[in-house]
């Protein structure tokens, strides 16, 4: 299975977590919003701007920066 | 002592909705001791009994990231509350869990409110609270804070609890085999120690590299013991890199055997009213100018209902008040002295400013519909972009909305941005955005100058004032703070409808505040201004020769390429760093002082021209921020030196402002 950033998914992808690469407050926190080694994800939007993605059925923006170093495995 | 109970949840769990329920009219809003996160209480009522009930920050998690945080750990550890009511949105229960499951590792006495089970039910979610409460082990109760529903059940719940807290369980959970046998390790070292917390909650936050807890622990070991703790923590640190992760992983595996077969969500998602929303309103074009549009009406109602359908409501009840008022003082032959004082100094001053009460209630109003709404986090979400060029993120847009209404909890809300290049910067242009005490300063010079263009003028204003805020941001970023913006994490929340009872409360609580000001600091104000404007002795009342005709005549040079270097103007600048208000209560008394009968309005035309007049609006604007707001400033940096800075450079920025626009104006031939 290959990773590849979340960015790289185009609005309506699903895809599992897989590894966060951010600095280590920002990786703990979005583990503490639910975005651990295998949370379902799905990309909202992906346009311009901060990538929204839904998880829980809820929205949260990432920015583009984080959502580079998201690796993610595509469903 | 009455019980107490805390109301713990993540932000959007409906948890003020909640807490404005229980308490009705009866709370007070303070600060916890030593920050300036706000404290709310209040009062509820079970039959006999009263119960103080404690409104926590919003938050995720009990790590120890922000004071928001610290503050609400902190206070549960305290032990003070006898209960903690954690309130989780029903339709994202998974993620509000994660703070219910650190309540539970932390010992607390916790009853669970699922909130906003109607929303759940619209969106086809199944919820069984029965099997989530049985393998928490704590009651869980549904409700619907916004209908009152099921809060008898809570608080019946959170009664129980509280009589008896011998039911309350410890959750020791299991973060997989590695973390669990450093877990075990440092356990060992801290039983039997004078600790206060359960020694396994404070294994695990050793592990998870809590600061807060190591200084305990440190204060309270041997420095024998405290070396051997390091060892194991660093030990463990070194053998598994993703050992902190792994505890975070562990609380999710931990919820996910919770919700299994509990929590259930449609297979197909419909889309919501929220996703039809959001196409247009976080449009990658649409977006942004729709936001300008939003704010733009808001200006626009607020003129319409505060001053063309209520305006001049309040300020004819002032002038009637103050005619009955010298009536009684001429028939009981007070001094003149007394009548002036009365007339122009009270009358003319604070009830100059109270003439904008309808506004301010309306502008209050909609920003609270805004708030409630959910809007708030996609203005910020259309703001990153244009944040980011200048070296700064959305959500540093927050704390900027926030000072629309007052700069205070403006500088205040920074503390929600983990980097400190962020917040530092967040804090220095917080007061550039137009708060809404400098509103009746606009208000009175658009009556007399710009009367048909008022929403224009209020709304070029507002956006000045952010455009200076980010140029200012632009060079903070490249000379005193320099570095990395953080990155951008924010939750959308569902839009809701706002609860009337939420936005009237928070702008009563604005309002309120609004009138204690009046009542104190720019009541002390103008008394002293009067003295000044009587003094010495025999000179006119509010004349060049009085003391503070003086003391103004020394200061307006400085404003005379700015076009309004008169003592006057000068002295109303000054007497607002004390409260923005000040400066038309200012303006109000020297001018009425100056002609029995002058209204404000044609006295401000006979001393500005157009031009002068909105050189004078970018001056108040954008110079010095009000001592509340140098206070906070001084607080929330932990440093004098970043409030003197702020009221310095603010200073320079507003006067340079003002000369530019009046100088470029008159070259191009306006007055």
């Amino acid at each position: 299975m290959s990773y590849l950033p979340l960015i790289n998914l185009r609005t309506g992808e699903h895809a599992k977590v897989a590894h966060i690469a951010a600095g280590r407050a920002a990786t703990k926190r979005l583990y503490e919003m639910g975005f651990n080694t295998g949370a379902e994800v799905v990309v909202i939007k992906n346009d311009t701007g901060p990538v929204i993605v839904g998880l829980f059925g809820h929205k949260v923006a990432l920015g583009r920066g984080l959502a580079e170093k998201m690796l993610v495995s595509k469903k | 002592m009455p019980k107490t109970v805390a109301l713990a949840g993540n932000p959007n769990s409906g948890k003020t909705t909640l807490f404005n329920a229980l308490t009705g009219a009866n709370h007070h809003v303070a600060n916890w001791p030593g920050v300036t996160v706000e404290r709310k209480e209040g009062q509820f009522r079970c039959g006999s009994d009263v119960y103080t009930v404690v409104d926590l920050p919003g938050i995720y998690s009990l790590g120890a990231f922000s004071e928001d945080e610290l503050v609400a750990r902190d206070y549960i550890l305290s032990g003070e509350p006898d209960v903690v009511v954690n309130v989780i949105d029903a339709t994202n229960v998974e993620r509000n869990l994660y703070l219910t499951t650190q309540l539970l590792e932390m010992g607390a006495n916790v009853v669970v409110a699922l909130n906003m089970v109607d929303e759940a039910e619209s969106l086809a979610m199944s919820l069984d609270a029965q099997a989530l409460s049985k393998r928490l082990g704590v009651p869980v109760v549904p409700t619907v804070a916004s209908k009152r529903q099921g809060i008898d059940q809570l608080m019946a719940a959170a009664v129980r609890a509280a009589a008896d807290p011998s039911v309350k369980r410890k959750l020791d959970l299991s973060y997989g085999q590695s973390v669990d046998a450093k877990v075990t390790q440092l356990e060992k070292l801290l039983k039997d120690r004078d600790l206060v917390y359960p020694p396994r909650w404070v294994a695990v936050k050793l592990l998870e590299g809590d600061g807060q807890v190591l200084k305990m622990v440190e204060e309270r070991l041997t420095s024998q013991d405290v070396e051997e703790l390091r060892r194991v923590c660093e030990e463990a640190a070194a053998e598994n890199s993703d050992l902190q992760l792994e505890i975070v992983d562990g609380r999710y595996r931990f919820i996910q055997k919770v919700t299994r077969g509990a929590v259930a969500r449609p297979k197909k998602e419909v889309p919501t009213l929220t996703d039809r929303l959001d196409k247009v309103l976080t449009h990658r074009f649409w977006g942004l100018p729709l936001f300008a549009v939003i704010i733009f009406a808001v200006f626009q109602l607020t003129f319409v209902i505060g001053q063309d359908l209520l305006g001049g409501l309040v300020g004819e009840g002032v002038g009637l008040l103050g005619e009955y008022i010298d009536g009684l003082l001429a028939r009981a032959n007070a001094s003149e002295l007394l009548r002036s004082y009365v007339a122009d100094g009270l009358i003319g001053g604070v009830g100059v400013v109270l003439e904008f009460i309808p506004l301010i209630v309306i502008l209050y109003t909609l920003m609270g519909l805004l708030e409630d709404s959910g809007y708030m986090a996609r203005a910020a979400y259309v703001m990153d972009n244009t944040m980011r060029k200048v070296g700064l993120q959305g959500k540093t847009f927050i704390p900027l909305i926030v000072a629309f209404g007052c700069n205070v909890p403006g500088v205040m809300a920074t503390r929600t941005l983990e980097n400190k290049k962020d917040r530092m910067t967040a804090i220095l242009i917080n007061p550039f955005m137009s708060c809404g005490a400098k509103l009746p300063i606009y208000l009175a010079f658009i009556a007399a100058f710009f009367p048909k263009y008022g929403a224009l003028v209020l709304f070029s204003l507002y956006v000045l004032g952010v455009l200076v805020a980010l140029a200012m941001g632009k060079l903070f970023g490249r000379t005193l703070f320099k570095g990395e913006s953080s990155h951008f994490i924010m939750e959308l929340p569902p839009y809701r409808m706002p609860t009337l009872r939420n936005v009237v409360r928070n702008m009563w609580d604005n309002v309120s505040s609004f009138l204690v000001r009046a009542g104190t600091v720019i009541f002390v104000v103008v008394s002293l201004l009067w003295v000044l404007a009587v003094l010495p002795a025999g000179v006119e009342p509010y004349g060049s020769e009085s003391i503070l005709g003086r003391v103004g005549a020394v200061i307006a040079p400085v404003f005379a390429p700015a076009g309004f270097g008169t003592w006057q103007a000068s002295v109303g600048l000054f007497a607002g760093v004390a409260a923005k208000e000040a400066v038309v209560a200012t303006l109000g008394m020297v001018y009425a002082g100056v002609e029995e009968g002058v209204e404000l309005v044609s006295a401000l035309q006979k001393a500005f021209t157009p031009l002068s007049a909105f050189a004078f609006l970018v001056m108040t604007l954008l110079y010095t921020p009000c001592v509340a707001t140098l206070a906070t400033i001084k607080k929330e940096t932990g440093s004098a030196k970043w409030a003197f800075f702020s009221a310095g450079y603010a200073f320079a920025v507003g006067w340079l402002g003002a000369v530019l626009v009046f100088q470029l104006g008159r070259l191009f031939g306006l007055s």
